[in-house]
């Protein structure tokens, strides 16, 4: 849960504008993975701005979550190079290991599958970030992996001989 | 030194004492530490190199520079040598003893980490005579991959803020004139004359006295991101341009509007604002003349429909990025309905280099109608993969085989996709086009930001299609009901010609929607949304046919038209298709030849990815292909029941 102090501290680095207010919720985001209600109830007290004028630019930015978001976060770069050297293939992978369709969260609260228009590293496509972190050249293999790994399954021998 | 700067003297001052205080050692590594590479493990390729330099006692005569993107993102990590030019390539932490103790102790090249020629396998030693660097025209990439984008001195030594003080020093209005002949036109898709724009702006009324400039690095082209690396390997130019740009039309603010997605980008500019700032090049009295003018920078939150610029300035205003009629120019009503001027990352860094080269200069870059260079991101199934500047007018064969090196692998070249989502797909006939606003406008495309997303025969041409429109669909602001529901209806129509179920009348449908899609919305959003699928059936209509007609996929993406199965005569029963299967779709056993149960296949590919004895097959119609062989100890066993 947010402060006070915390939400204050963001809403003076804004100058308690509301021309600010993409930037602060993106800050309040940052700093909880998401927007909870109470969060955003406090801002619209403060600065003086209908809750629903929020909420519409909540809902219409990609970027911002509504929902909690799981303690990993795996972004899959849909971008077109990304889509050409095979991205749909690795939503799919991902979708069917965790049980999720892009955009949700697994129930533990443990892992988000998230998709993203472009990260511009489209000579590394296709491209994963998980946790911030960017993996490039991305195999089915490879993700297999990386997902597992989250999950704690250990990664079963490749090899039956 | 003074700071802040308050005069020219001053200013070419500060750019000599700089040039004394960064002059390089014996040895200059300059390492590329821009978010590709830094995605291929640069950061830790760095610390290596720190390292090991330090334990080796070269600290003063070796300096590491981590410098912005190179371009050639495909070969990263890299570094290039100074003063040798040696360009080593796909580097790791293990390679930097041996540049060290090769390179810089007994001055030569370490041969396996060198470029070598695709095909032949010959060697290239210099950054400078690898075909990919050779064939550019770099004037606004000039600097990135050898100055610190963090240092502001940097910059200043290699010329920085010169065309700030010399424009300064000049009437406003003779500056507009000179911007005007450059013909500089906007890179970030239009193509609208600056000059134009800028004194539109300039005239305009502004009772208060306010005008804006802005710089629209909301990147959202998907393939598109060398207005990323332009900020994240020389952001002061950016700023330069921008502040010309204010003291030209008499702008009093400035806001850059940057994607969230890019947060090196954003540090890097930030960092170079503040120091801006402290220099004197931003803020009051800049330079000690009448100028008053700063930067603030806002984040984007991920929507592509605020690269529109009326979309971009309610977004600067708090509100939802939501586009509205321009029958009165921003550059009159703008942000806070005061006269705004926006223009694209790239186009502001080009303008310090008129100011200082001259619009004679400029315009002897590229063709009549379009001067200058233009960035691509050339990816997709190209060879070079990575950022490249070229003069206008190059031809688009020239891009793909002489820069890009040809199509990956050697396969064949299919299409190649410029302007993102707003431009069109190619075909092989037009590869001698030259490339430049009008005729890529008059082919069915457009020059966009300046993507080319190269696609080889394994690229569905309906699939791309259907990509862009449920991009654009996802990304329509809603405002305009035949962009919200044309680009659905389309959509779905797509789905149904991928899956097979497409009719004949559907084609001509879309057509019509599109046209409509085109005509009746207000934004160049919605008004170019209908170009990949107008030009894909224009020049691969064969393909609809095809999967209209015969149910068939040539390119063997489309999941509901392809069938997966395992050779019997070639599958050496190792099991690993088998365990990957997320479906357990595939029967067999050790030294059993394994089956896929067509009734549990998902049509993921998985088998077809995993199997290294090239044993699965993926056909559709009479299309086939089989997967590749990586090892080649080839051990079928004999199929038994």
């Amino acid at each position: 849960m947010m402060s006070q102090a915390q939400l204050d501290s963001i809403l003076r680095r804004h100058g308690y504008s509301d021309a600010n207010l993409l930037g602060i919720l993106q800050d309040i985001q940052d700093r909880e993975n998401w927007l909870p209600r109470n969060a955003l109830e406090n801002v619209a007290t403060r600065l003086d701005v209908p809750i629903t004028r929020i909420y519409r630019l909540a809902t219409f930015f990609r970027s911002l979550s509504l929902e909690p978001r799981g303690k990993h976060v795996c972004v899959v770069c849909i971008g077109t190079t990304c889509h050409v050297r095979g991205a749909p293939k690795l939503v799919d992978r991902i979708e069917l290991e965790m049980g999720i369709k892009a955009g949700e969260t697994t129930k533990d609260m443990l892992f988000t599958l998230e998709t993203v228009g472009c990260v511009g590293a489209c000579a590394m496509g296709p491209l994963v970030v998980i946790d911030k972190k960017y993996h490039g050249n991305m195999t089915m293999d490879g993700l297999t992996r990386l997902v597992k790994g989250i999950k704690g399954t250990p990664v079963t021998a490749e090899e039956e001989e | 030194m003074q700071l802040p700067i308050r005069t020219h003297d001053q200013l070419l001052d500060a750019a000599s004492e700089a040039r004394k205080r960064k002059a390089p050692p014996e040895h200059v590594i300059y390492l590329c530490a821009g978010t590709g590479c830094r995605a291929s493990g640069a950061m830790d390729l760095a610390g290596a190199m720190k390292a090991e330099i330090e334990a080796k006692g070269l600290g003063n005569r070796v300096l590491v520079k981590l410098t912005g993107c190179h371009g050639f993102c495909e070969k990263g990590p890299l570094v290039v040598h100074h003063p040798s030019g040696v360009f080593y390539q796909t580097l790791k932490p293990g390679d930097v003893k041996d540049i060290l103790e090769t390179t810089i102790d007994r001055g030569d090249v370490v041969e396996r980490l060198l470029y070598r020629r695709p095909g032949t396998g010959e060697i290239v030693r210099l950054e400078k005579d690898i075909p990919f660097y050779a064939n550019q025209k770099r004037i606004v990439f000039d600097l990135n991959g050898r100055i610190d984008p963090f240092d502001i001195d940097d910059y200043l030594a290699h010329g920085g803020y010169v065309a700030l003080a010399k424009a300064l020093a000049t009437e406003p209005g003779k500056l507009l004139e000179e911007v005007k002949k450059a013909n500089l036109r906007g890179r970030g898709g239009g193509g609208f004359p600056a000059g134009r724009k800028w004194e539109e702006c300039r005239s305009a009324p502004a009772p208060e006295g306010i005008r804006y400039v802005i710089c629209n690095a909301d990147e959202g082209d998907p393939g598109a991101f060398m207005d990323r690396s332009v900020i994240e390997g020389n952001p002061h130019r950016v700023i330069e341009g921008m502040v010309i740009g204010a003291w030209t039309i008499g702008a009093t603010d400035g806001y850059v509007y940057i994607r969230h997605e890019y947060p090196l980008a954003v540090e890097t500019l930030a960092k170079a604002i503040e120091e801006a700032r402290r220099y004197g090049l931003l803020g009051s009295d800049i330079l000690g003349s009448s100028l008053s003018f700063d930067i603030r920078i806002n984040r984007g939150g991920g929507a592509f429909v605020c690269g529109e610029s009326t979309a971009l300035m309610a977004s600067i205003e708090g509100e939802v990025g939501e586009p509205r009629a321009k029958h009165i120019h921003t550059a009159v009503q703008g942000l806070y309905n005061r006269p705004t001027n926006l223009n694209n990352v790239e186009t502001w860094a080009n303008v310090p280099l008129i100011v200082e080269r001259g619009a004679g200069w400029f315009t002897s870059i590229g063709t009549k109608g379009s001067s200058g260079t233009k960035i691509f991101s050339l990816v997709g199934k190209v060879a070079n993969t990575g950022l490249v500047e070229v003069p206008m007018g190059i031809s688009l064969r020239s891009l793909i085989y002489d820069v890009g090196g040809g199509i990956l692998g050697g396969k064949e070249f299919k299409a190649v996709q410029t302007g993102g989502p707003s431009g069109g797909a190619l075909p092989s006939s037009l590869l001698d086009l030259p490339v430049d606003f009008d005729s890529l406008t008059r082919a069915g495309s457009m020059m966009g930001s300046g993507g080319a997303i190269v696609m080889d025969e394994a690229t569905c041409m309906v699939d791309v299609a259907r990509y862009f429109t449920k991009f654009l669909e996802d990304e329509s602001c809603g405002k305009c009901v035949t962009c919200r529901e044309g680009l659905r209806q389309m959509g779905w129509i797509l789905d149904d010609v991928c899956a097979g179920k497409g009719t004949r009348g559907q084609l001509e449908l879309l057509g019509d929607l599109g046209e409509v899609v085109k005509e009746a919305s207000l934004c160049a959003l919605g008004g170019t949304a209908a170009n990949p699928l107008l030009s894909t059936i224009k020049y691969f209509g064969e393909e609809y046919e095809e999967h209209i007609g015969e149910k068939v996929c040539r390119a063997l993406v489309c999941k509901e038209l392809i069938r997966y199965e395992i050779l019997e005569d070639r599958c050496t029963a190792c099991g690993i298709c088998r365990k990957d299967c997320p479906t357990q779709a595939i029967a067999g056993a050790k030294k059993t030849v394994h089956v896929l149960d067509q009734a549990k296949c998902i049509k993921c590919g998985v088998c077809y990815d995993s199997c290294k004895y090239g044993s699965v097959s993926v056909a559709s119609g009479s299309y086939r292909r089989v997967s590749e062989q990586i090892k080649f100890k080839l051990r079928p066993v004999k199929a038994s029941a």
